[in-house]
């Protein structure tokens, strides 16, 4: 698993990368009450807003981690928001991408490295 | 410690706060709890089903004292005062020339003197305007004391528990109570929609008293942020979002805090600021309303969103004031000011969130009956 300065985690499957948020971030935001997922087939470019996620406190925008194309999103997160605070970072993935090339995710922060980001 | 955090200020019960795990925020220029281990959801339920446990030392208490200290009170406020019993309790809020509010508050007669308890972010603007405006009476700020509340349906079981007495008060009474030969001053009211208490007492009591409380099983600490979502499911203004100085007591539907006393053809009519706008308003009604909204979807319309009469129309006709999720509801609720013809209820209107316009319809406030013991 790879890891943002966003606190998303991102997941390689087959061809395609899983994409969700980090139990830090989870955390941090409290109990999720509203998720609004992208579009399937939405190329976005890294930094894009592309879902929102809402606590009982405050909104806040998950971004792209990287380049590419929506291929799937998480339907059950729509219906039972309080998922992302049960297994952020298992059954509560938000999006799945599909990369030109994976290789951009060597840039991104190993586990051990985003322990040690969190201080 | 950053240097930030060592300027904001401390309540007597900033250490039981660390102890049980509050996650601290500054809260006009205080250190808050947000919220404890058990996160906002769960906090906002637990008051609602059990009982919760607030520290609002923050808030202003100050002591008016002099010759008809609450009739001369009147004068900053469209609220009938003088006749206020002893040991009762009133909403009031004070107004500038234009009808505008400049905090609300409460206040009570205590029979030694008159307490006022007002808004954190207003109390020094608001101590100001008492000394500099009741030149006859002696207007002075409460520090020595703390403020907690205790809030939901197994309020006064708990209470009780230490203080008997307490159950014999009614919704907006007012007591001075012992407890280990300290004198509390309790008032049955506050800030959930539920059945409670507020409780003043030395500071040095403070976190005994808190842990007295806590001690029983039913009560869990409650943060800000539960705090806020417990009045707005209640239907209660937050100063500074639903109620400031560009909005009347009339807008806000305030007006049954208006007694007929105060009121046009009352004994003693007016004579408060702004009443020339207010009174007028409150005859022939507001062109603009406070009003609740239910957004038709699951995504929370917070503060600042934009309403429209319609799906396509360009001009908007009002905002949010304040809005979220209510935990009790398992629903987006919102307040929010719209022209006095979009303001009856199930009115539906568009709200214009990320870019896309979604229905929200005009609902009576409070959104879930109150709880008050009466």
């Amino acid at each position: 698993m790879r890891f943002t300065e966003e606190h998303e985690w991102l997941r390689v499957e087959g061809d395609v990368v899983v994409v969700g948020i980090t139990e830090h971030a989870a955390e941090q935001l409290g109990d999720v009450v509203f998720v609004e997922l992208p579009e399937i087939e939405a190329m976005v470019a890294k930094g894009d807003e592309v879902c929102v996620i809402e606590s009982v406190k405050a909104a806040s925008d998950i971004l792209a981690p990287v380049d590419g194309e929506i291929v799937a999103v998480n339907e059950a997160l729509v219906d039972s928001p309080a998922l992302v605070n049960e297994d952020p970072q298992g059954d509560a993935w938000f999006f799945k991408m599909k990369l030109d090339d994976l290789g951009v995710l060597d840039d991104l922060m190993s586990e051990d490295e985003y322990k040690e980001f969190l201080g | 410690m950053t240097d930030s955090q060592t300027d904001l200020r401390r309540t007597a019960l900033h250490a039981l706060h660390l102890e049980l795990g509050g996650k601290m925020v500054p809260f006009a220029g205080y250190d808050m709890p947000v919220q404890y281990p058990m996160g906002v959801m769960g906090e906002h339920l637990h008051c609602r089903d059990k009982a919760g446990l607030f520290d609002v030392s923050h808030m202003g208490q100050v002591i008016l004292r002099g010759p008809d200290a609450a009739l001369a009170l009147e004068r900053l406020v469209p609220v009938a005062l003088a006749e206020l019993p002893l040991g009762r309790q009133r909403y009031a809020m004070f107004t500038n020339d234009a009808g505008g509010i400049l905090d609300d508050l409460m206040v009570a007669n205590r029979g030694a003197h008159v307490l006022a308890v007002v808004n954190a972010a207003c109390k020094a603007a608001d101590l100001a305007h008492m000394q500099d405006n009741l030149r006859d009476l002696d207007v002075t700020e409460v520090t020595d004391r703390a403020l907690l509340a205790l809030q939901g349906p197994q309020a006064e079981a708990v209470l009780a528990g230490l203080l008997p007495e307490v159950a014999k008060m009614r919704f907006m009474d007012v007591a001075d109570h012992d407890w280990n030969g300290v004198t509390l001053w309790v008032s049955r009211s506050g800030y959930t929609g539920e059945d409670g208490f507020e409780i003043s007492l030395p500071n040095a009591q403070a976190e005994g008293f808190a842990r007295a409380l806590l001690a029983h099983p039913d009560v869990a600490p409650i943060g800000l942020g539960a705090r806020d979502s417990l009045r707005l499911e209640a239907g209660l203004c937050l100063y500074g979002n639903d109620i400031d100085t560009t909005t009347t007591p009339i807008e806000a539907g305030l007006t049954w805090a208006i007694q007929k006393g105060r009121r046009v053809g009352g004994a003693r009519a007016g004579g408060f600021p702004g009443a020339d706008v207010v009174l007028p308003q409150l005859a022939q009604g507001a062109p603009r309303q406070r009003v609740g909204l239910l957004p038709d979807g699951r995504a929370p319309m917070r503060a600042g969103t934009a309403l429209f009469a319609t799906q396509d129309s360009e001009t908007q006709i009002g905002t949010i004031t304040s809005g979220g999720f209510g935990p009790s509801l398992g629903r987006p609720v919102a307040m929010g000011y719209v022209p006095a013809q979009y303001a009856g209820a199930d009115t539906e209107l568009w709200a214009e969130l990320r870019g896309k316009r979604l229905p929200v319809r005009v609902a009576a406030l409070p959104f879930r009956p109150s709880n008050y013991s009466k």
